[in-house]
């Protein structure tokens, strides 16, 4: 059973219990809702910019503890981002958790989301974990093609 | 089995000499119940959603494959008439389970999902028109809810639903007052798959029919759990899984009265359907025939034949009280857990038992149980309008079958307070 914990880690545990930026924002930028239909996670982003930063990341909804704690530890990471900073760290999530990048080349550029780290190892809750970050980045792209409408 | 339940005096006489079902003899039957999982002895608590094999049912597979297999219907060689035999021998076996009154009312299906688009696309198709009204339940697997939406949509008909209480027990005061001249059918569920609730559908039928409208009865979570006897009940159709009944997957059954399948239309064409065929007619087989276009699952549906030949190896009421017993047994101890909320507390419940943790979703809960070797369920269960109802996203399911026992359900308990240990 210790070795649930490498899944289950404090930090997943503490932002699941108080989820940060877990509110719903007026007047954003962008915003998205992402779903998983198998298990009925259901969060709605949203992505304010100043300029070509995120200037704030929130999101509502409802799932399970990893999505949660995902969705909670990316809103924190992404603040201040640029949009180039946030589609590298799309891509370095979700290669790791996918188990596609190796973790340990690249533990310093993680920071707090090594807390994830483990859910390699499960690969049914893969999509919890990725669910969040995904719906970031169809709201960050979606805002660049609205932009250009307007 | 020979009698029926309602049958007081015969009841009693088998309270008298009643046989103490043995759940550990009936374990040892099954291989894959005797293996680690993450280190720890496997507690499989997901028969709703699929049993596991008897070695008997693996060994009638093994040995069709490998000394009795050859196409069915019009071969002239041995090996086609060994395999017709058994096919069709696998047909009676089940007609004797059901106790339906001919072979020819058993069509083979790939499972019950195919059963009731087989009955939505036929008689729905001839009979359903503009208008016109389908009653399925609040409780009702997508199974049992899709297929009857799409042929009324298709159609221009109306799809009502009988309403469930906070308890997930079916609102059946309401029932009859739904039955008008326009409904053409009543689909319910025997047995819910997300509730565990067994339903009223002696009171159903016999409603239903007193306006003349045929009932259809999802059987996929009742024929392994309950006796079933479709003259009995007089049902209109029944479906079963066979791989929930102990048998192997990709195979289960359509019982449908006799008069209703000779006046529904063919579901597929093909081969094995027809008489006769030109380019300017084509005349169709007789039943069940009618309905089994293509080389049909002649593995499953023997396989099937064998897990029915076991499960009624069995004294079926010693059955009954085992995964009863073992119901109450887990119920009472899963009620003690604080923060433990039961989803569905019907009045009459067979096999499964749905809860949710405060503060845990039911994923975690699957995916922390799973650590400790306990095999069971998280998520809609294929029910989301029952989830709406309760208004949850998703439940944790554990579902018992024969082979369960104390013990599991000791494991379980266990399993959940480490849940609780792990989140707090």
């Amino acid at each position: 059973m210790d070795d649930i914990r490498d899944l289950y880690q404090e930090v997943i545990l503490d932002h699941n219990r108080h989820p940060h930026n877990f509110r719903k924002m007026e007047h954003p930028d962008a915003t998205l809702e992402g779903f998983n239909p198998l298990c009925g996670d259901h969060y709605t982003f949203y992505l304010r910019f100043d300029g070509d930063r995120i200037d704030e990341v929130s999101f509502e909804g409802s799932g399970c503890a990893i999505s949660k704690a995902s969705a909670s530890v990316m809103s924190s990471v992404l603040k201040g981002k640029t949009r180039d900073e946030a589609d590298r760290l799309f891509t370095l999530f979700t290669g790791i958790v996918t188990g596609k990048m190796d973790a340990v080349e690249h533990l310093d550029e993680l920071g707090k989301l090594a807390a994830f780290v483990g859910v390699a190892d499960y690969p049914v809750r893969v999509k919890c974990a990725t669910l969040p970050w995904h719906t970031m980045h169809g709201a960050l792209h979606g805002k660049d093609e609205s932009i250009t409408t307007e | 089995m020979n009698t029926t339940w309602k049958d007081d005096t015969v009841t009693l006489a088998r309270s008298v000499n009643a046989v103490r079902f043995d759940a550990e003899k009936a374990r040892a039957d099954f291989p894959a119940l005797h293996q680690d999982v993450h280190g720890q002895r496997l507690v499989y608590l997901d028969s709703a959603a699929s049993t596991q094999k008897p070695q008997v049912v693996i060994d009638t597979l093994s040995e069709f494959y490998s000394r009795q297999y050859s196409n069915v219907h019009r071969g002239v060689h041995h090996l086609s008439q060994i395999a017709t035999d058994l096919y069709e021998g696998a047909r009676s076996t089940v007609r004797s389970f059901l106790n339906a009154r001919h072979d020819e009312e058993i069509v083979f299906v790939r499972g019950t999902t195919e059963a009731i688009n087989l009955v939505a696309q036929t008689f729905g198709r001839s009979e359903i028109g503009p208008g016109d009204e389908v009653i399925v339940s609040e409780m009702e697997h997508h199974a049992n809810i899709v297929p009857w939406q799409m042929i009324c949509q298709e159609k221009g008909a109306q799809l009502r639903v009988i309403p469930i209480d906070a308890n997930g027990d079916l609102q059946l005061d309401h029932f009859e007052e739904m039955i008008t001249p326009r409904t053409k059918i009543v689909a319910v569920t025997h047995v819910s798959n997300a509730l565990g609730t067994v339903n009223p559908v002696r009171e159903i039928i016999r409603i239903a029919h007193a306006y003349n409208v045929p009932v259809l009865l999802d059987g996929a979570q009742s024929s392994q759990h309950l006796p079933i006897d479709v003259q009995e009940l007089d049902c209109d159709f029944f479906t079963l899984s066979g791989h929930k009944i102990y048998g192997p997957t990709g195979i289960g059954v359509l019982y449908g009265k006799r008069e209703l399948l000779e006046r529904m239309p063919p579901y597929q064409g093909g081969g094995d359907m027809i008489l006769s065929v030109t380019f300017e007619k084509t005349t169709y087989n007789e039943i069940p025939y009618k309905f089994e276009a293509g080389t049909p699952n002649i593995a499953g549906a023997i396989g099937l034949a064998a897990a029915l030949k076991y499960f009624r190896g069995f004294d079926i009421d010693a059955l009954v009280a085992h995964e009863k017993e073992l119901l109450d047994y887990a119920t009472g101890r899963l009620e003690d857990i604080d923060a433990l909320r039961m989803i569905g507390t019907a009045r009459e419940r067979a096999s499964s038992l749905s809860f949710t943790l405060c503060a845990v979703h039911p994923h975690d809960i699957g995916t922390i149980l799973d650590k400790q070797g306990i095999a069971i369920r998280a998520g809609h269960h294929c029910a989301q309008p029952v989830m709406q109802k309760f208004g949850i996203p998703a439940t944790a399911r554990a579902s018992f079958a024969m082979y369960n026992t104390r013990e599991d359900v000791d494991r379980l308990v266990e399993g959940i307070k480490q849940v609780l240990e792990v989140f707090t």
